[in-house]
C-alpha cells in the first residue's frame, strides 16, 4: 500500500512542477519580445520540468524494487534471530521466504517456530529501507525538478525535447505487442524444452495413452501420450461444433444479406452478434447444467450405452452455437465482396435467388467462407471454459458423441490446477499442450488469412 | 442466313405454358421458398438458443436474490440483561457488540420457539443479520422484537420449489411461517462455505480492481501503439512485424495468455499468486491487440485535410497527432476499448492459470491482495455439489450479464452520439 500512496505523491509532485515551469515560462513572453525570441509555448515547458521530476524517481523506484529484497534479507539475516537458522540451504530458504511473507502481510499464521523469530528482523529491514528508498525518491523528485526549473529559458528547445521523448514512448509501445509475443514464443519454447528433457517428444507427440496422474519416477516416464487430447480437440471444436455453427452460420448470413427486409436485418444481426459477446464460462454452465443431462437423458431413452453426463455432444453443440455469429459475420463479408454483376447476370438469365445463391454467389465466395471456417475452427479448439466444465477428464479415442472425451485446454488446466511444484513433468506438460495449440493456432489463422486475402485480389 | 432460318425453324419454341414447364417452374419456386425458410429457420433456431439460454438463467436465477426466514422473537431486555442502545452507538459500538454474545442470543431465542433441534432450520450465519439489525438500528436492543432470519440452504431451496424429500417435509412442516425475503447477503458478502451466506461482492470488487488495472496499462499503450503505426511507423520489416504480431496476438487463445502470465509475471518476476495486479496485467497483454487494431480504424477514418490543415498554418507534426487527430479519433478508440474490456471483463481460463481460483472469503483491499473475479466465481460455484449453489450462480451470471450489457449499450451509444462519418 505505501508503495501505491508513494507513486501517488510523485505523481503530484510531478502535477506540482509541471505548474511552477508554466508559471515561470509564462513570464518570458512580455510585450516587448520579438517574435521567435522564445522557442516553445509555455505548457511545453511545465512539461519539461514534471518529466525531470518524475522521470529520474520512477527509474529509480524500479530498479530499488528489484534490488531492495536481496538488501533486506541480507539485513535480516545480519540480526542475532538469524544465528538459529539452520545451515542447509534449502531449509533456510523456506523459513526466509514464509519470515518473509508474515512480515509483508501476506501469510498470517508461522507453520515453522524458526520463521517467527525472523518476523521481527524482517519487519525493521523492510521498513528501514522501504524509508530509505521513499526519501531517496522524494529527493530525486526535488533534484530533477529544481535542476529543470533552473535551466529554464526563452530560448530552451522545451518543444523539440518534450516531442522526442513522445516519440521514444511511441515507438516503445508499439514494440509491447512484439515483447508479447516473442515471450509467449520464448517462454512455452523454454519450459516445453525442459518438459521433452525428461520425456521424449515422439512419445508425447505420437502415444496414445493419456495419464499424468500415474506418472511416478522422474525418468522413464509413460502416460504422456497426448493423441487422446488432440482427437477430442478436433472432435469437440473441429467436428461436432463446425457440424453446429456452419449451417446455422452460413444459412443466417445468406438469409440476413439476401432475403431480409432491412428492418429485420437491423434487428437480427446485434442479436446473432449478443452470441459472440455471452461469456464463455456462462456458456460452460448453461452446457454443463442444461444440455448435458438433456442430452443423456436423450441418449438413454433411444437406447445408446454409455451416455455420459459429461458428454462430448454436449461441449461441442453449445461451442457452435458460441462460434455462429462468427462464422456468419466471416460468410456476410465474403458474399458481400462478390461482384454485384455476377449476382445480377444469373439473375437475369432467368434464374430464381435461391437458384443464384447456390450456384453462384457461394462457389464464388467459397475462399472466403472457407477462410472464415478456418478462423472459427482456430477459435473452437482454443477454447477453455466450454470444455473444461461441460466436457470430461476421461483421455477417450472414441467417435461417439454421447460418451465423453477430453481435450487440450482442458489438460492445461486441469495439469496446472490444483498442487504444483513447478520442475515435475505433469506442470511442465501443460506447457507443451500449449506451445501444441499455439503452433496450431497460428497455422491456422495464417492460412486463413492468406486465403482470404488472395480471393479478395481476385476480385478487386 | 439460310442456315440460321433452319435452325430456328428445327427447334421448336419452349412452351412456357405447357403442364412440364409449369411443373418444373412451381418446383423450382417451391425449392426457392424451401431456402428461403431454411434461412430463416437457421437464424430463429440461433436467435433461440440465444433466447434459451437467458430464459434459463434467469429463471435460475432470480431465485438467487431471494432468501427463506423464518421469524424469531428475541426478547432483548431479558437475554442481555438490560444493555441500552446508547452502547452501540459510535466508535464502540462494533466492540461491544462483539462482547454482547449475538450469536448466543440468538440461538438460545431459537430454541424456546422452535425447540431443541431448531438451530438446524436456520442458516449458520444467520445471526450476523441479527447484528446489521442492531448496528443499523441500535433501539431494538432495549425492545422485544421480531427478526426474519435466513434458514438453512435445503429448506430454502425446497421452500423454493426445487428440494430433496426430507427438506420438502420440512417445509410442509412450518407452513406458512416461512417467508420470502430480499437476500441482501448476496450482493454485499464474499464467497463463503454455507450458500445462504454467499455473495458477490468480494469477487465483484476483485473484477473492477483487475479492470482497472487492465485499463490503466493497455489503454494508454492500445492507443500510442495505434498512433504509433498509423501515423509515424516507416515502412520497412520493423513495422510489418510490429504489425504482424499485433494481428497474431488478437488470434491467440486466452488460456496461451495465462500460460505466459504464470511463466513470466509468476515465475519469472516473481508477483504474488492470485493477486489482481497480475490478472490485470494478463488481461492487458490480451486487451491490447483489440485496442490498437479499432485504434487504427479510427485513426484511419481521419481525413487527411485534418492533417494538412493543421500542419500548414505552422503545428508541428507531434502537435496535428496530438490536437487534432486523436481527439476526433477518440470516440472510435473508446468504443473499440469498451469492447475489449467487455471480453477481458468475462475472461476466465487465463486466470484460473495464475492462480486466481482460491477460496477467497474477504474482499481484496489492495492490488496485490489474493482475489477472484466475477467469472472465476461462477466457475467455483458451479463446482459445488450442493443445490444452493445453483441459484447463486445463476444469479452471479445476470450480474455479470448486466455488466456487461451496460458497457456494450455504452459502447453503441458512443458510436452513435460521437462517431462522425466524414
Amino acid at each position: 500500500m505505501t508503495g501505491s500512496i508513494l507513486f501517488l505523491l510523485i505523481i503530484v509532485l510531478g502535477g506540482i512542477a509541471w505548474f511552477f515551469g508554466r508559471v515561470k515560462a509564462s513570464r518570458f513572453s512580455t510585450s516587448s519580445t520579438k517574435r521567435g525570441e522564445v522557442h516553445s509555448l509555455p505548457a511545453y515547458h511545465g512539461w519539461y520540468v514534471a518529466l525531470w521530476a518524475i522521470g529520474p524517481a520512477l527509474l529509480f523506484l524500479v530498479i530499488w524494487s528489484f534490488s531492495s529484497p536481496a538488501l533486506i534479507t541480507d539485513a535480516a539475516l545480519a540480526s542475532p534471530a538469524a544465528e538459529q537458522l539452520p545451515q542447509d540451504a534449502f531449509a533456510r530458504g523456506s523459513i526466509l521466504a514464509e519470515a518473509r511473507s508474515i512480515a509483508s502481510g501476506q501469510q498470517v499464521k508461522a507453520f515453522n517456530p524458526l520463521s517467527k523469530s525472523m518476523v521481527e528482523p524482517y519487519k525493521t529491514a523492510i521498513s528501514y529501507y522501504q524509508t530509505l528508498g521513499a526519501i531517496a525518491a522524494l529527493l530525486l523528485v526535488f533534484a530533477g525538478g529544481a535542476y529543470s526549473w533552473l535551466r529554464l529559458k526563452p530560448e530552451l528547445r522545451a518543444r523539440t525535447k518534450i516531442e522526442r521523448i513522445t516519440m521514444m514512448a511511441l515507438l516503445l509501445a508499439s514494440l509491447i505487442a512484439t515483447i508479447t509475443t516473442v515471450g509467449i514464443f520464448a517462454s512455452l519454447i523454454f519450459e516445453s524444452a525442459r518438459f521433452f528433457s525428461m520425456v521424449s517428444p515422439i512419445d508425447f507427440l505420437f502415444g496414445t495413452e493419456w495419464n499424468p496422474k500415474a506418472v511416478a519416477g522422474p525418468r522413464g516416464e509413460t502416460g504422456f501420450g497426448a493423441i487422446p487430447l488432440f482427437w477430442g480437440t478436433v472432435f469437440i471444436g473441429a467436428i461436432i461444433a463446425m457440424i453446429v455453427a456452419i449451417p446455422l452460420g452460413l444459412m443466417s448470413a445468406i438469409y440476413l444479406t439476401q432475403y431480409a427486409p432491412p428492418n429485420f436485418r437491423a434487428w437480427m444481426k446485434p442479436i446473432l452478434e449478443v452470441l459472440a459477446g455471452v461469456p464463455t464460462v456462462v456458456y460452460g454452465y448453461f452446457a454443463a447444467l442444461t444440455v448435458a443431462p438433456a442430452l443423456r437423458d436423450f441418449a438413454v431413452s433411444i437406447g445408446i450405452s454409455g451416455a455420459s453426463s459429461e458428454s462430448a455432444l454436449a461441449a461441442g453443440v453449445v461451442m457452435g452455437i458460441m462460434i455462429i455469429p462468427f462464422v456468419s459475420s466471416m460468410a456476410d463479408d465474403s458474399i458481400a465482396a462478390v461482384p454485384s454483376a455476377m449476382r445480377d447476370g444469373s439473375l437475369a438469365m432467368g434464374a430464381t435467388k435461391s437458384e443464384t445463391i447456390k450456384k453462384v454467389l457461394i462457389p464464388a465466395a467459397l475462399p472466403g467462407v472457407v477462410g472464415g471456417v478456418l478462423l472459427a475452427v482456430s477459435r473452437a479448439i482454443g477454447e477453455t471454459m466450454i470444455v473444461v466444465m461441460a466436457a470430461g477428464l476421461a483421455a477417450n479415442m472414441t467417435a461417439n458423441p454421447f460418451s465423453s472425451v477430453t481435450t487440450v485446454t482442458t489438460q492445461i488446466v486441469q495439469l496446472l490446477t490444483g498442487d504444483q511444484e513447478f520442475d515435475s513433468p505433469k506442470t511442465l506438460a501443460a506447457f507443451a499442450l500449449g506451445l501444441v495449440l499455439f503452433i496450431v493456432t497460428l497455422l491456422l489463422n495464417l492460412i486463413a488469412l492468406r486465403v482470404v486475402k488472395k480471393y479478395r485480389e481476385a476480385y478487386e | 442466313m439460310n442456315s440460321t432460318a433452319a435452325i430456328v425453324e428445327a427447334r421448336n419454341p419452349t412452351d412456357w405454358q405447357g403442364d412440364a414447364m409449369q411443373k418444373r417452374i412451381r418446383k423450382r419456386y417451391s425449392a426457392e421458398r424451401r431456402f428461403k425458410a431454411l434461412g430463416l429457420g437457421a437464424i430463429m433456431l440461433s436467435a433461440g438458443f440465444l433466447a434459451f439460454l437467458l430464459i434459463v438463467m434467469v429463471g435460475n436465477g432470480l431465485r438467487g436474490f431471494t432468501q427463506t426466514e423464518l421469524p424469531v422473537e428475541i426478547d432483548f431486555p431479558a437475554m442481555t440483561g438490560g444493555a441500552s442502545a446508547s452502547q452501540f452507538e459510535g466508535a464502540n459500538g462494533k466492540a461491544n457488540l462483539r462482547t454482547l454474545g449475538v450469536r448466543d442470543i440468538v440461538n438460545a431465542s431459537v430454541e424456546i420457539q422452535y425447540g431443541e433441534k431448531g438451530r438446524e432450520l436456520f442458516s449458520a450465519g444467520g445471526w450476523q443479520a441479527v447484528s446489521t439489525a442492531i448496528m443499523s438500528d441500535p433501539d431494538v436492543i432495549e425492545t422485544k422484537t421480531t427478526l426474519y432470519l435466513p434458514v438453512e440452504s435445503e429448506i430454502d431451496v425446497a421452500y423454493k420449489g426445487d428440494g430433496n424429500a426430507f427438506a420438502e417435509k420440512k417445509v410442509a412442516e412450518l407452513g406458512d411461517k416461512l417467508s420470502t425475503g430480499f437476500n441482501s447477503n448476496f450482493l454485499f458478502n464474499s464467497d463463503a462455505t454455507d450458500p445462504m451466506q454467499v455473495g458477490i461482492w468480494g469477487a465483484l470488487k476483485g473484477s473492477l480492481i483487475t479492470m482497472f488495472i487492465t485499463l490503466m496499462i493497455a489503454f494508454p499503450i492500445g492507443v500510442l501503439s495505434a498512433l504509433y503505426l498509423e501515423e509515424y511507423a516507416p515502412k520497412n520489416r520493423y513495422t510489418d512485424l510490429i504489425e504482424v504480431s499485433i494481428n497474431n496476438l488478437a488470434a491467440v487463445p486466452s488460456i496461451i495468455f495465462g500460460l505466459l502470465g504464470l511463466a513470466v509475471f509468476l515465475n519469472l518476476f516473481g508477483l504474488p499468486r492470485s493477486a489482481a495486479l497480475v490478472g490485470g496485467l494478463t488481461l492487458a497483454l490480451m486487451t491490447m491487440p483489440v485496442i490498437v487494431i479499432s485504434g487504427r480504424n479510427a485513426v484511419k477514418a481521419v481525413p487527411p485535410s485534418i492533417r494538412e490543415a493543421a500542419l500548414g498554418i505552422g503545428a508541428s507534426q507531434m502537435q496535428v497527432v496530438f490536437h487534432h487527430v486523436l481527439p476526433l479519433a477518440l470516440p472510435g478508440i473508446l468504443t473499440g476499448t469498451i469492447i475489449g474490456m467487455a471480453r477481458a471483463l468475462g475472461e476466465t481460463a487465463p486466470l484460473l492459470m495464475i492462480g486466481m481460483r482460491a477460496f477467497i472469503a474477504t474482499p481484496p483491499g489492495g492490488i496485490v491482495e489474493p482475489s477472484t473475479v466475477l467469472p472465476v466465481q461462477i466457475f467455483l460455484w458451479s463446482d459445488e455439489v450442493n443445490r444452493g449453489f445453483v441459484e447463486k450462480t445463476s444469479a452471479a451470471i445476470i450480474v455479470l450479464l448486466l455488466f456487461l450489457l451496460t458497457m456494450n449499450a455504452l459502447a453503441i451509444y458512443l458510436r452513435n452520439r460521437f462517431e462522425t462519418r466524414w
